[in-house]
């Protein structure tokens, strides 16, 4: 089989793809390519079609669809090839890729540098032990705005939403405006992971309630969702005997989460954290494969497309500069998950890095009037104090040049502290 | 007359209560940890909007036509305006920011594309 040789090879061409490839291209990349198995360019972005995107990067209030279009418009002006209906069903350690389209069948690329940018897929009802029948009517909250915003039609008509993740909420009010009835948001936590203003614009206005600490204990229908009931969840996430409430519904959507999509990383030989269920990188976004790089919801979960856009400049940066052999030298010093944190990314960073590098992570649960601590090796480098921390916001500290000049051998740290 | 809200700016989501006078004029705030609850709370008191976003089929194409009110609208006119919204006909081509309906219902704001549909 015939292989043709590409600098660098990104993988997908949602958000992060489409910024890593724009910036590899500014330093000067020009054997480039971006592969998406999909029809069209944009990623999930395509069928996200409320506002709220591009706050920090564009300083505007845009939809899904106008933040990608910004970037498709952008890797066209730069003459970028994205080649769109292509997947890629394997990557190698050797940075061998497989790909096959309709057009052009299958095909062997060499690359310089991969660059991984997959995104992420929702956890399926398998992974969420939900009781009772297996009729028609259950779905994913992504996989209803899918239906409803990119194919034109209503999966029911009497809903309840298990789980207060954003796309849940997002779904909530869809589905109200598309003449559906809401009954319910039901959480099992004790808070929601949602932001406050989905919240209020999705549920409060249109007086939805949200059930927190309570699940769902029954599902009911033979064919096609009847009904479902819900109990009310003690400390311990156990249902508490006689709180429940039945629910007459033809639709339950799932929110409860979004795994990193890593089948593509797992056969390349990536290693991978527990904690973000996404690659373990650098503080140059680059796996523990040589010139393999990741970077947007393939390498950990984004509440921002904002966020998921600048990380993706810095990995397309960084390919650039590993083609031209130009690497961060020095010791690699782990980063760790301390009291109160979770899945810190990046999880290394190499002493002869140039900063500011920023060390992103999730805060375990709610923490009020607290401060996230930087330590390595026992000694404090920074801290940074803040309202408040939750998990349903990514947190970042940013260590300056001079923090990681000073870095001795050992760990590097993140906790929160309570004040 | 009072009223209980939440900030939306921000993560730390202050519940605030507001005063209101018998006529709904807004007389004062509390709870907010920062001015731009304040001036959230007063805003949402008096003249409550919303940004509109919906799809629109259009014939000949397989992907309907994703559309935004241009400015906000009123929120209590957000069903009224999602009726005129479903009743539009498009037809192919439409270009991103294209204007659909022009000052849907007499609200001011034109409902625009926010993608490209080509033929
Ligand atoms: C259902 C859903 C709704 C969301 N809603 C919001 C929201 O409202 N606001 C927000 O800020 N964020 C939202 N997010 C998070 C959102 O995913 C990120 O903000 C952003 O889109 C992530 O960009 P990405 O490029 O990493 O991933 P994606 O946008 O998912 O892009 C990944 C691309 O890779 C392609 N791909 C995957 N595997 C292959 C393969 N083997 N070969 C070729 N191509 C491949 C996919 O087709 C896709 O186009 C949502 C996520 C999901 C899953
Ligand atoms: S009042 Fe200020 S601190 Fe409180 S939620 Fe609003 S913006 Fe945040």
């Amino acid at each position: 089989m015939n292989e043709t040789y590409v600098d660098i090879l990104v993988i997908g061409a949602g958000p992060a793809g489409l910024a890593a490839a724009q910036a590899a291209r500014e330093s000067g990349i020009e054997n480039l390519l971006v592969l998406e198995r999909e029809n069209e360019p944009g990623g999930i972005l395509r069928q996200c079609i409320h506002n709220g995107f591009g706050l920090h990067r564009f300083r505007e209030e845009l939809t899904g669809p106008e933040y990608a279009q910004r970037d498709i418009d952008a890797v066209r002006a730069m003459g970028i090839p994205v080649e769109c209906g292509c997947t890629v069903l394997s990557v190698s350690p050797e940075r061998v890729v497989t790909c096959v389209s309709r057009t052009k069948g299958f095909r062997v690329f060499r690359a310089g540098a991969v660059i991984l940018a997959m995104g992420c897929r929702e956890r399926p009802r398998g992974a969420l032990c939900t009781p009772g029948t297996r009729c028609a009517g259950i779905y994913s909250a992504g996989t209803a705005q899918r239906f409803v915003n990119l194919e034109g039609y209503m999966p029911g008509r009497r809903v309840v939403i298990l789980g207060s993740g954003d796309i849940g909420l997002i779904m909530a009010r869809r589905m109200t405006l598309q003449g559906a009835k809401v009954l319910a948001c039901v959480e099992i936590m004790p808070y929601s992971s949602g932001l406050n203003r989905n919240i209020v614009q999705c549920l409060e206005d249109y007086g939805i309630p949200l059930l927190l600490s309570h699940t769902v204990t029954d599902i009911r229908g033979r064919d096609r969702l009847e009904g479902i009931t819900v109990s009310k969840v003690d400390e311990n996430r156990n249902p508490v005997p006689g709180t429940e409430i039945d629910y007459e519904c033809d639709t339950l959507l799932l929110s409860c989460g979004l795994i990193p999509e890593n089948e593509l990383s797992a056969g390349a030989g990536v290693r991978m954290s527990p904690a973000t269920s996404g690659p373990m990188v650098s503080e140059s976004f680059e796996t523990s494969v040589d010139g393999i790089f990741a970077c947007g919801n393939v390498l950990h979960v984004h509440d921002l497309v904002d966020h998921v856009s600048a990380e993706s400049l810095k990995a397309g940066h960084a390919a650039a500069e590993y083609i031209r052999g130009n690497r961060p030298g020095g010791e690699t010093i782990p980063v760790c998950d301390g009291e109160g944190v979770r899945g810190t990314v990046p999880q290394s960073i190499r002493k002869g890095a140039a900063g500011p590098v920023d060390l992103m992570f999730r805060p375990s649960g709610v923490f009020r009037n607290a401060s996230a601590v930087v330590e390595n090796d026992g000694r404090e480098i920074l801290r940074k104090k803040a309202m408040i921390f939750t998990p349903g916001e990514m947190s970042v500290v940013t260590l300056k040049e001079e923090n990681i000049r000073s870095l001795t051998s050992g760990k590097l740290t993140v906790r929160i502290e309570r004040s | 007359m009072k009223r209980e809200i939440t900030c939306i700016n921000c993560p730390v989501g202050c519940r605030m209560t507001v005063e209101l006078s018998d006529d709904g004029t807004f007389l004062s705030v509390t709870g907010n940890t920062c001015p731009r609850g304040a001036k959230y709370a007063q805003q949402e008191c008096t003249v409550p909007t919303r940004t509109l976003t919906a799809v629109i089929q259009v014939p000949g194409s397989p992907v309907p036509l994703s559309v935004k009110t241009a400015s906000p609208v009123p929120k209590e006119r957000i069903f009224e305006v999602m009726q005129a919204i479903s009743t539009a006909e498009v037809s192919l081509p439409v270009r991103a920011g294209q204007v659909i309906l022009k000052d849907v219902l007499g609200t001011g704001s034109d409902i625009i594309a926010t993608r490209s549909l080509d033929t």
